[in-house]
């Protein structure tokens, strides 16, 4: 089992509100992504159910049980640090072994469980290495396996990922995601990668300056932003803002309009512009076009099209994808 | 890129670094060959180098004189005593300033070093009648008292800059992993510390075992240690120079060989947190 929730949680730093108060609901099992931009309080507000800062209002429960003053240790959840956090003096199995030890499980035990997370892992060969001796992503299948063999009710990532490099990362995170079917236990996962947020997923929370901007499943957030931020947090390459005349026109006060969500055409359309730059992925071609009287627009078209700087080019958005929001920013629906 | 140095400049610092090397040796030297001279030879002026007549009289008559192994012993059990005792406070006091630090924590620390700025003798006589009253006086434990407190705070200093170079991240996995605050300090923290407090004890034992205020004024004949045996030579008159320095190049044998010894340990832990 493992729910979390948390109610009015408040975090003050002297007299900065850095969490003004955000309530969560966790379900047990859900692999759930805090996502934001750096400074937004994600790790903050994932130290905070950690115990590992304390709350400066609020509460917080884990399986109804209130665990506000209650020492992380005592928590029963496992952690995984963005600079992997093992014990440099232990070897691996000493390094999984140790939240055993400390709970003071017996040595068998210990062995045993240490060499079946060991396997799934793939960590059999470098059990008597020292971290030291170990790549990237080997400490971090370390610093997970010690977070797996105590069984915790929940697991906390944060930021695992970005000392990776980018082909790693993608592995990891199959490899993360692929745990989580496996052990179904519930996971809170911290990114500020937007990308790993939608892949991993089943439940995004949007954070920015220490408030929820809005909860949902990947999709929900993509298809249905609550305001800007959410629209043009989620969603890679970002969504293309349009204020004005245009905008005036579909009733609001700005439009937003995906990359993807716009078609381009060589002949005709609704909006002409040139081609500031192109970028050709092969699978996909970026496109920055200047339109007159709106800006630049990002274009993504998919497979190959022989656009070049300054080609003249049309756009035209897919009504039905058009965003619609207020002044205030708000999503109109 | 390194710099480029000329060779007249290399040669020239190398020159300038041995010469000072050897002043500050000389003493030591000048010491150890006084004590092979005969008493007449040790003030013979102008001063005779090395060709004088050498022997071994002087540490025959300090051995014939004195009890040197008691006072070893004393030496050993305070220095090593006072060191071991001020770790033990100094360690979780060094944890909490280091990763836990409060508003005050600089200053705490800054009023530590300030006792170090005050001159001893200032607190001697209370500390003496202190002493007197308790019956410390001339007992080893007293003296493992009084260098334990005069020592604390370079030991604390040491270690929290020592223990400010390890992550905290690896102490809050610790924390999550299930281990209490003792567990913390003693699997996890002490160990990847071990190069720091080792250069911490090493210093302090040399510090402790070399320190001559102190153990001068609160020992008289059971608790002495080399520093008193040293003193025990010099007297206002005779000639005593070569046997003082034959119980000088006794009492400071045994801390110099471990010094060489374990010096590689030492520069590398009192350069630990400036080069890094």
């Amino acid at each position: 089992m493992g729910s979390i929730t948390l109610e009015k949680v408040q975090k003050i730093y002297g007299n900065v509100e850095v969490i003004p108060g955000i309530d969560l609901t966790i379900n047990d099992g859900e692999f759930v992504v805090f996502v934001g931009p750096s400074g937004c309080g994600k790790s903050t507000l994932l130290r905070l159910i950690a115990g590992l800062e304390d709350v400066s209002g609020g509460t917080l429960k884990i399986d109804g049980r209130d665990v506000t003053d209650i020492a992380p240790a005592k928590r029963g959840l496992a952690m995984v640090f963005q600079s992997y956090a093992l014990y440099p003096h232990m070897s691996v199995r000493k390094n999984i072994a140790f939240p055993l030890k400390m709970a003071g499980v017996d040595k068998a035990e210990q062995d045993r469980k240490v060499e079946a997370a060991a396997k799934v892992l793939n960590l059999t060969p470098y059990l008597d290495r020292r971290p030291g001796q170990l790549s990237g992503g080997q400490r971090q299948r370390v610093a997970i396996g010690r977070a797996i063999v105590r069984e915790p009710s929940a697991f906390l990532f944060d930021e695992p990922l970005s000392n990776l490099d980018a082909a790693l990362r993608v592995n990891m995170r199959l490899e993360i995601s692929e745990l989580h079917q496996s052990l179904k236990t519930t996971m809170i996962y911290v990114t500020h990668d937007q990308v790993e947020a939608m892949t991993m997923a089943d439940k995004i929370v949007v954070l920015q300056a220490g408030n929820v901007e809005q909860v949902g499943s990947p999709l929900e957030l993509y298809r249905t932003p609550r305001n800007r931020f959410v629209a043009g947090f989620i969603g890679s390459p970002k969504m293309n803002f349009v204020e004005g005349e245009e905008a005036a026109r579909h009733g609001a006060y700005a439009i937003g309009v995906r990359p993807e969500h716009l078609a381009l055409s060589k002949e005709s359309g609704q909006w002409k512009g040139t081609v500031g730059v192109s970028e050709h992925l092969g699978s996909d071609t970026f496109c920055y076009v200047h339109v007159d009287g709106i800006g630049t627009l990002n274009v993504r078209t998919s497979g190959e099209v022989s656009v070049h700087h300054g080609d003249t080019v049309y756009l035209t958005p897919s009504e039905a994808n058009i965003h619609r929001f207020d002044k205030d920013g708000m999503a109109l629906r | 890129m390194a710099r480029q140095v000329k060779t007249s400049r290399k040669i020239a610092f190398t020159v300038i670094a041995w010469g000072v090397g050897l002043a500050i040796f000389f003493p030591i030297l000048w010491t150890f060959l006084t004590s092979f001279k005969t008493e007449a030879d040790a003030i013979a002026d102008p001063p005779l180098f090395l060709n004088f007549h050498w022997t071994l009289e002087n540490y025959t008559a300090v051995q014939e004189r004195s009890d040197y192994f008691s006072h070893f012993m004393n030496s050993v059990i305070i220095s090593v005593g006072s060191t071991l005792a001020g770790l033990v406070i100094a360690v979780p006091a060094a944890w909490a300033m280091a990763f836990v630090p409060g508003k005050r924590t600089k200053d705490v620390l800054m009023w530590m070093l300030s006792t170090k700025m005050l001159p001893p003798v200032g607190v001697l006589v209370p500390l003496y009648l202190l002493f007197r009253d308790a019956g410390l006086l001339d007992t080893r434990i007293g003296l493992v008292i009084v260098l334990t407190l005069i020592n604390l705070p370079i030991i604390i200093w040491m270690l929290y800059t020592y223990f400010r170079e390890i992550p905290g991240e690896i102490l809050e996995a610790a924390r999550m992993d299930g281990a209490s605050l003792k567990a913390e300090i003693l699997y996890v923290l002490t160990p990847m510390a071990v190069p720091g407090i080792a250069s911490t004890l090493l210093l302090n034992i040399i510090l402790a075992w070399n320190e001559a205020f102190w153990t001068l004024n609160l020992t008289a004949a059971n608790a002495a240690p080399l520093t008193a045996f040293i003193a025990s030579y010099s007297s206002p008159e005779g000639l005593f120079y070569a046997k003082l320095s034959a119980a000088s190049t006794m009492a400071i044998a045994p801390i110099l060989i471990m010094g060489w010894f374990s010096q590689k340990q030492l520069v590398r832990g009192l350069t630990f947190g400036a080069v890094k």
